[in-house]
């Protein structure tokens, strides 16, 4: 063993590298991180943190009224997909004889989002009480809050918190006094993009190999064992407390229409700061941009995948125009995705970016339906060929071709999530494939 | 066998779940006895899906299926680093490239000393912290400088 083991800066892990507040913003889902110990239950109860769980269960709110809360708060599923959480919500069966599951998707992996991590290690109590308040609200009797595997001293600090909220009676039977009885678990997953899906996270849990299944039925009517399930996000079921605490009304206030709320956005790449930053819903993209510290070494921004790579990319000026929220970036013909906002600068050779997440996406496709798992192949071994200087012209089109086969035609989102980057690049960047694929370089690299 | 810590271990996780859903705990009596023993060899598989109850085959088919289970040896430290695009983007080839000329050897290789493994990760979701990588999958490792990877080399060795 050598001397130097102060040389590891091994606190760079436990410092928040998340800025926010630059104009007096309200922090939601990250609020603790104001504080000097923000995972602790100390500091989230100093916040206000567990109040709305214990008028709930105290005053036995009905969970119509909760749902319409939620409904008003126009809060929409921060894992990507947008879909509305109290709509999702009501479709959870009301009555059942057994039990209801509820389920925490935290099993980021799709490049450039890491926006759960921070809330599972900075405030994870926060997302306990929104588990358990949800839990209330559709009569589920066990949680499973699936963590992705990669952040493993993570899941020991939601670990902790778990057997701190159950010390204290937020969690396990009778909770707070009430006849509310809620257990929630840490599992994990071990290396699979896919089981971001809902329903092969749903096998994973169940200690299968995480292939999606076929809807439907849905989770609400056939998730977990077999039973009702409930299927959030992180950052959704973090909302919810907030909301609950100052009103739905007040947390669609904070977002634009259509996107209630703050929102977390990762922000990766070519950045001085990368980072969580949680800002308003509607907030302009240069705004973000200069939060985190604009593009790096001064140099000009070329383009942006403003949610994981299975939302387009856009040019510069497209998304120095749009702002941050779910129908500015529709409108500019991208998507807010789960806010994983990877920045490129003047230098990225968008081709060999392409070869990047290409092979991601073959590498991770579970291999259930033919049209992704031959295909995700079929388009990374072109797009070798091509940065191996073999390419041909006719390339591209073979390219669009294979994703437009892909797209639509699996059981899960996998398989547009796939296409998706393959037709932005060569859409916004053709001539960069175009030279590479004539003179056997990179056009950007050459200049 | 199974070791008493490590069934002790496999115990706290069946109680998750369900009496009759023992097969649930299989990604952590995975984990469980990779950690203690470094690697998953068939035998360990076997042990594992006789002890939750389960088909071995199945127990196979979730260990191969999820790409931090290793089904042969690793030597006593794994290193994985992400090279995907938002690492990529903040120069992971620098690291990869110094990463292999210092330990001499490639992806999937083990050192001759049977120290050290090099793999390729895919993402594991802290591109905040661009470049990174992981030690024996648990240890995470952050804003990576061919600095700071000498010297967390020189602690391990």
């Amino acid at each position: 063993m050598a001397t130097s083991k102060s040389a590891v800066d091994k606190t760079a892990l436990h410092k928040p590298v998340v800025m926010t507040d630059l104009k007096g913003q309200t922090l939601v889902t990250l609020r603790t991180l104001t504080e000097e110990n923000p995972a602790s239950l100390e500091t989230y109860i100093k916040l206000g943190g567990y109040s709305a769980l214990k008028r709930i269960v105290t005053e036995k709110t009905k969970a119509t009224d909760i749902i319409t809360e939620v409904k008003t708060s126009g809060l929409r599923g921060r894992g990507g997909a947008g879909f509305p959480t109290g709509l999702k919500w009501s479709f959870m069966p009301r009555y059942f004889d057994g039990v209801k599951y509820l389920v925490c998707n935290s099993d980021e992996g799709e490049p450039g989002t890491f926006k759960d991590r921070d809330i599972i290690r900075y405030n994870p109590h926060q997302l306990i009480e929104g588990m358990a308040i949800a839990a209330y609200t559709l009569g589920a009797r066990v949680g499973y809050n699936y963590i992705h595997g990669e952040i493993w001293q993570d899941y020991e600090i939601f670990e902790a918190a778990l057997h701190e909220a159950k010390a204290a009676g937020y969690l396990g039977e009778n909770i707070l006094g009430s006849n509310f009885n809620f257990d929630l678990y840490a599992v994990h997953g071990y290396g699979a993009y896919i089981c971001g899906e809902e329903t092969a996270l749903i096998e994973s849990i169940e200690g299968k190999k995480g292939q999606p299944r076929f809807k439907p039925p849905f989770p609400a009517s056939y998730g977990v064992f077999g039973k009702p399930t409930n299927v959030n996000n992180t950052e959704s079921y973090t909302s919810i407390p907030w909301i609950l605490e100052h009103g739905g009304q007040a947390f669609a206030d904070l977002g634009v229409p259509n996107s209630g709320g703050t929102k977390l956005f990762s922000v990766s790449g070519h950045v001085e700061k990368p980072g969580n930053y949680e800002v308003k819903m509607g907030t302009p993209f240069n705004e973000l941009l200069e939060l985190a510290g604009g593009v790096w070494k001064g140099r000009k921004l070329k383009a942006v995948i403003p949610g994981g790579p299975s939302t387009p990319v856009m040019p510069a000026e497209a998304i120095m125009a749009a702002t941050m929220d779910y129908e500015g970036l529709s409108k500019a013909r991208s998507s807010l995705g789960a806010g994983s906002m990877i920045v490129m600068d003047e230098t990225t050779c968008m081709v060999k970016a392409l070869h990047r997440l290409s092979y991601f996406f073959y590498e991770e496709s579970c291999g259930q339906c033919t049209p992704c798992r031959e295909g995700t192949g079929w388009v990374y071994r072109v797009i070798d060929r091509i940065v191996n200087g073999k390419g041909k012209m006719e390339d591209l089109d073979l390219l669009t071709d294979v994703s437009n086969n892909i797209a639509g035609r699996t059981i899960c989102a996998l398989g547009e999530a796939a296409a998706t980057p393959v037709l932005s690049f060569i859409k916004h960047f053709r001539p960069e494939f175009e030279y590479y694929i004539q003179h056997g370089k990179s056009m950007v690299e050459s200049q | 066998m199974l070791s008493p810590q490590a069934i002790e271990k496999i115990d706290y996780e069946l109680t998750k779940y369900p009496a009759d859903q023992r097969q649930a705990a299989v990604m952590s009596a995975l984990r469980i006895v990779q950690t203690e023993r470094g690697w998953l060899s068939k035998e360990s598989i076997t042990e594992i899906a006789q002890y939750l109850r389960m088909p071995e085959i199945a127990a196979m088919e979730v260990a191969s299926f999820y790409n931090m289970y290793d089904l042969s040896p690793v030597g006593k430290y794994k290193i994985t680093i992400c090279t995907n695009i938002s690492c990529m983007l903040r120069d992971s080839d620098e690291i990869v490239n110094h990463l292999k000329a210092k330990l001499g050897v490639g992806f999937n290789e083990v050192t001759p000393d049977g120290k050290f493994c090099l793999k390729e990760g895919e993402c594991m979701g802290c591109c905040g912290g661009a470049p990174l990588m992981h030690v024996n999958n648990t240890d995470m490792h952050e804003f990576l400088t061919v600095e700071k990877v000498d010297a967390i080399i020189e602690e391990l060795k």
